[in-house]
């Protein structure tokens, strides 16, 4: 059967993707924030996930305002990277693992969520970067992946509530999945950041650490938060802890926190790194 | 019912990307969305002009994305997502994109984002 034994939140933010690219790891600016991962990356390659399901947006490189779906869930092969017009650099395609997609897919319709199928899916740094982060391609990825796409881009997103329902049902599909398959589940995006606007720059660190701990001790509470809530609390842009809802709906309602990380500024974001485990 | 006005109106110095400014800014993020393409790139630079012509973008809309001015584009329906794909034409980082919007200078602005990490902030 398949198994969560990791649930993880990090930030996908494409300076990191940069950072990366251009091994400036150790670098004073960089230092303290990629420090936070290495506890993370240690306990990843010691247990060994075979599957990556990460809940991520995209900004822009598959989906475009002519089509936005609320939830879109990849079933391909693989997934390519590719030019975001950012200057980013890309990495190699990231294989799937289409059988475990379609049984996500048809257990998530079964309850009732309108999913949007993608067989072709091309996957930017909200995915990218949080993968970079957890492991390097070398010079292919150790793990499949499953892209679980939510709409962050164009209001009204899903309701945090809304996001943590999907991951509880996302929790079931994975727990009754038959193939034996170690899953890490990853919430991405966050924290507080606004890069819009004459409010650009805003941070608000009192926020971000107050989220992490209830997003730990008490989501039910947390998902109760309004969009408008979350904009005006945590930027703009900030709205995208959503997708951190959904990973923590996968899990069960008690936790253990293996690890905990809390860095600002990233470029203009505050940077939050939760490793997390079923408690029982 | 939804309410004409919105609650998330008064936030200040925010623009939320809604309906109204999706609509608004159609074209204008369209192009941007082009941008992924290098060669797309490459006509906009060699061109800016008849590029926006091409996809149709109102006077307005023109003379902001000429200009850079982000604010501009904002308000004119542009999502921060798209018309930032123009920034890499020039290099510039998101942290030229906030200073500029907040009327500081790069320096000043970097400044502003290092001291919400203090211990002593918030």
């Amino acid at each position: 059967m398949a198994e969560i034994i990791a649930g993880l939140t990090t930030s996908h933010i494409p300076a990191i993707g940069n950072a990366i690219a251009k091994g400036l790891q150790e670098e004073p600016y960089w230092k303290p924030f990629f420090d936070g991962y290495v506890p993370a990356r240690e306990w990843l390659a010691e247990v060994k996930p075979d599957v990556a399901i990460v809940v991520y947006n995209d900004h822009g490189l598959n989906f475009f305002l002519d089509a936005i779906p609320t939830f879109a869930i990849g079933a391909a092969e693989q997934y390519e990277n590719s030019d975001e017009g950012w200057g980013l650099a890309t990495v190699p395609p990231v294989p799937g693992d289409p059988d475990f997609s379609w049984h996500i897919i048809e257990s998530l319709v079964n309850e009732e969520f309108d999913i949007t199928i993608c067989q072709e899916m091309l996957v930017d740094h909200g995915l990218i970067v949080p993968l970079s982060l957890m492991w390097t391609p070398e010079p292919s990825w150790p793990v499949k992946v499953i892209p679980v796409a939510v709409n962050t881009v164009q209001y009204p997103q899903p309701t945090a509530a809304r996001c943590y329902k999907l991951g509880q049902a996302l929790g079931r599909a994975i727990n009754s999945y038959e193939e034996d398959t170690k899953v890490a589940i990853f919430g991405t995006g966050g924290m507080s950041h606004q890069l819009q606007g004459e409010r650009a720059g805003f941070i608000n660190k009192k926020f971000d650490l107050a989220f992490m701990e209830k997003f730990v001790e008490n989501p039910e509470e947390l998902a109760k938060i309004s969009l408008t809530e979350l904009m005006r609390e945590a930027g703009s842009e900030g709205v995208e802890l959503i997708m951190w809802m959904v990973m923590r709906g996968a899990m069960t309602q008690k936790v253990k926190m293996r690890h905990s990380h809390y860095h600002v500024p990233v470029s203009n974001t505050g940077a939050g790194l939760l490793v997390l485990e079923n408690a029982a | 019912m939804i309410s004409k006005h919105k609650d998330y109106d008064d936030i200040p110095g925010t623009y939320v990307f809604d309906g109204r400014r999706s609509r608004m800014g159609y074209q204008l993020n369209k192009m941007c969305m082009s941008l992924n393409s290098a060669d797309n790139r490459k006509e906009l630079a060699a061109d800016e002009d008849a590029y926006c012509d091409k996809y149709k973008l109102t006077p307005e809309q023109k003379e902001a994305v000429l200009r850079r001015d982000w604010l501009r584009m904002l308000q004119l329906g542009g999502n921060i997502y798209y018309i930032f794909k123009l920034a890499s034409l020039t290099g510039d980082t998101m942290q030229h994109a906030g200073a500029q919007q907040t009327g500081m200078t790069v320096e000043e602005f970097r400044a502003m984002l290092l001291a919400a990490g203090d211990e002593n902030n918030g």
